[in-house]
């Protein structure tokens, strides 16, 4: 096991300093290993994961390089050569677990912000006093950007969220956590080979949660962070955002209306409905009255950009072609059929829903494995 | 600035206008109506007569009826012209009649006026093939030939300006807040 930095290395240097889960404890495992505190229903902080992953690496005994950086990958004799700072390795089978967010993705029309805003990836960012003074336009309102969002309001700077399709969830539903209906409900044991749409399954965007109370854009709105449409376009100096708010509203509403009946209808099934408080139903997203459309870049209103518009997996020293147009690993549930022996893990809906997340691994471990055992003749 | 020029356009009237709305904005407020209908597969057909301005109704001489359908390579039946073809028959006109006011206001007479307008669309947006292909043109282009009594400077100018005051210009290239409801 070849790891560039220590063991956890993308919670110890990828994360904000306030982050936490928006997975509840009981949920966070690793094969054999689960959550033993007092708060199963309390969300781990960064440090806690860190803690979590490092004290696994010790009882598995796990034979990891720590600072070891694969520089290259290409095939040979066979098999595969890994080329590291210490040498070249030789294997019949090569796992890629390198993660799937090694990069913030960040569109390419940040090259026409003006030099005078500040502009943070969620890489850089780590806490609000080091922003510069001023207003924040905070890009994509998923997981990451509600959270910024609500923490930068907080410590008093008025925030611009720029609000695309997005997955709207109440933290909690009916007297449990939403993402325990997730999980009762069957939702996250979808099969990657059950999916309709598999490619969208894998770029849907993370929910609107975070590690404590309902954090929707009717939260932030009431809390004074103004909604703005997709950004669309920097031209002149403006940022332009679409008109088209109303209808990413509707669309993540509807879903998650859809979402909440299927637990209802599942707990109606299996008569289960009693153990759980009444169906609620939420409000709407409100619709600003007027949706704001452009922002001047150079009047001094906001001094910082946050793009907070996702992650891609850095593949840069994979040279077996094994990737599609968009950079990521084309495989068939962890299985790049395209290059015998090379397989993926920690990539979104591998093999089921719940691959996107830290417990998702256990049984697509263990399925990849068996199918690279099998390989082997093992 | 001479004043032989005749395009056709009343730009005193214009003028006029738009010295009585600097100190009446609520006449200014115009709301254009479109009513459409579905026919069947994906023509529609959109009727045009009513409006609002000026503080009460309107109405055009006659109403006007536009069919809108996809070509035979979309599978449809081709009973009129792509929507977003519509929006290049709203530009080509908008800055058609930008510049012949424009003329007429500096003293330009016009003998001919041809555009070629073409918008580049990507059709992978959609159809849901690509998330990152968007559903709209991602460029435009127009290219004006003008026969008028002025040095090419000044059409160049004319031009310009009639980019600058032209409402569909704005629609497209910035953005509308547009609300869609279920009746
Ligand atoms: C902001 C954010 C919040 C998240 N929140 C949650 C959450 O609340 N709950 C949850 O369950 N999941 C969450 N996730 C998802 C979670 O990160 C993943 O499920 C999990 O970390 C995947 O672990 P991994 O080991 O596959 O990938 P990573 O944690 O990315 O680890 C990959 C490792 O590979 C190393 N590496 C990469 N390239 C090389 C190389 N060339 N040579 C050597 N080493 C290399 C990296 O240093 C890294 O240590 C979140 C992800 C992000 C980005």
């Amino acid at each position: 096991m070849l790891e560039r930095g220590r063991v956890a290395n993308s919670w110890r240097r990828e994360r904000w300093d306030s982050l936490r889960l928006l997975t509840p404890n009981w949920q966070t495992r690793l094969p054999g290993a689960h959550y033993a505190g007092p708060d199963p229903d309390g969300y781990m902080t960064r440090d806690d994961v860190v803690a979590f992953i490092d004290g696994y690496a010790a009882a598995s005994r796990s034979p990891v390089r720590t600072g070891t950086e694969v520089t290259s990958v290409r095939t040979a004799d066979g098999g595969y050569h890994v080329t590291t700072g210490d040498g070249v390795i030789a294997c019949h089978t090569l796992v890629l677990a390198s993660g799937a967010c090694n990069l913030p993705s960040v569109p390419a029309l940040r090259e026409a912000v003006p030099a005078s805003i500040e502009q943070l990836t969620p890489f850089d960012y780590r806490d609000p006093a080091r922003l510069p003074d001023g207003g924040v336009l905070v890009v994509g309102a998923s997981a990451t950007g509600v959270q910024l969002a609500a923490e930068i309001h907080r410590s008093g700077r008025p925030v611009t969220l720029a609000v695309g399709e997005h997955v709207r969830l109440p933290r909690t539903y009916r007297g449990r956590d939403v993402l325990w209906w997730m999980d009762a409900t069957g939702v996250w044991a979808q099969r990657h080979d059950e999916i309709d749409d598999l490619e969208r399954a894998r770029r849907l965007p993370s929910p609107q949660l975070t590690g404590g109370a309902t954090l929707d854009l009717n939260t932030l709105a009431a809390a004074g962070v103004t909604l703005a449409g997709r950004l669309a376009a920097i031209r002149d100096g403006h940022a332009l955002f679409s008109g088209g708010l109303r209808n990413v509203f509707a669309l993540a509403d509807l879903k998650m209306t859809r979402l909440l009946d299927a637990f209802d209808t599942w707990a109606q099934a299996t008569g289960r409905d009693g153990e759980f408080a009444p169906p609620e139903r939420y409000e709407p997203t409100a619709v600003p009255a007027s949706s704001r459309l452009r922002l001047d870049l150079g009047s001094g209103e906001i001094g910082t950009i946050v793009w907070a518009t996702g992650f891609r997996p850095d593949y840069r020293w994979l040279h077996v072609p094994v990737l599609d147009a968009k950079g990521l690993l084309r495989h068939d549930g962890g299985v790049v059929t395209a290059s015998p022996g090379l397989y993926g893990l920690g990539l979104p809906v591998l093999r089921r829903r719940r691959s996107t997340y830290i417990h998702g691994i256990e049984d697509d471990a263990r399925e990849v494995i068996g199918h690279l055992a099998a390989h082997l003749g093992l | 600035m001479t004043t032989t020029a005749d395009n056709g356009v009343n730009v005193q009237a214009l003028l006029e206008a738009r010295d009585v709305l600097k100190g009446a904005p609520e006449a200014a407020q115009f709301t254009w109506r479109a009513t459409s209908t579905w026919e069947a597969g994906v023509h529609s057909t959109t009727r045009i007569q009513n409006f609002f301005g000026l503080g009460q109704e309107q109405a055009h001489k006659t109403e006007a009826v536009f069919d809108a359908d996809h070509p035979e390579v979309f599978a449809a039946a081709d009973n009129g012209i792509t929507p977003i073809e519509y929006l290049l028959v709203g530009l080509a006109g908008c800055l058609t009649a930008g510049i012949a006011s424009v003329a007429q206001n500096r003293g330009i007479q016009l003998r001919s006026v041809r555009a070629t307008v073409e918008g580049d669309h990507d059709i992978r947006g959609i159809l849901g093939a690509d998330p990152d292909v968007r559903n709209g043109f991602n460029d435009i282009r127009v290219t004006f030939t003008v026969d008028a009594d002025a040095s090419k400077e000044d059409i160049e100018a004319l031009v310009a300006q009639s980019q600058k005051r032209s409402a569909v210009f704005d629609a497209l290239t910035n953005p509308t807040n547009v609300a869609v409801e279920v009746a």
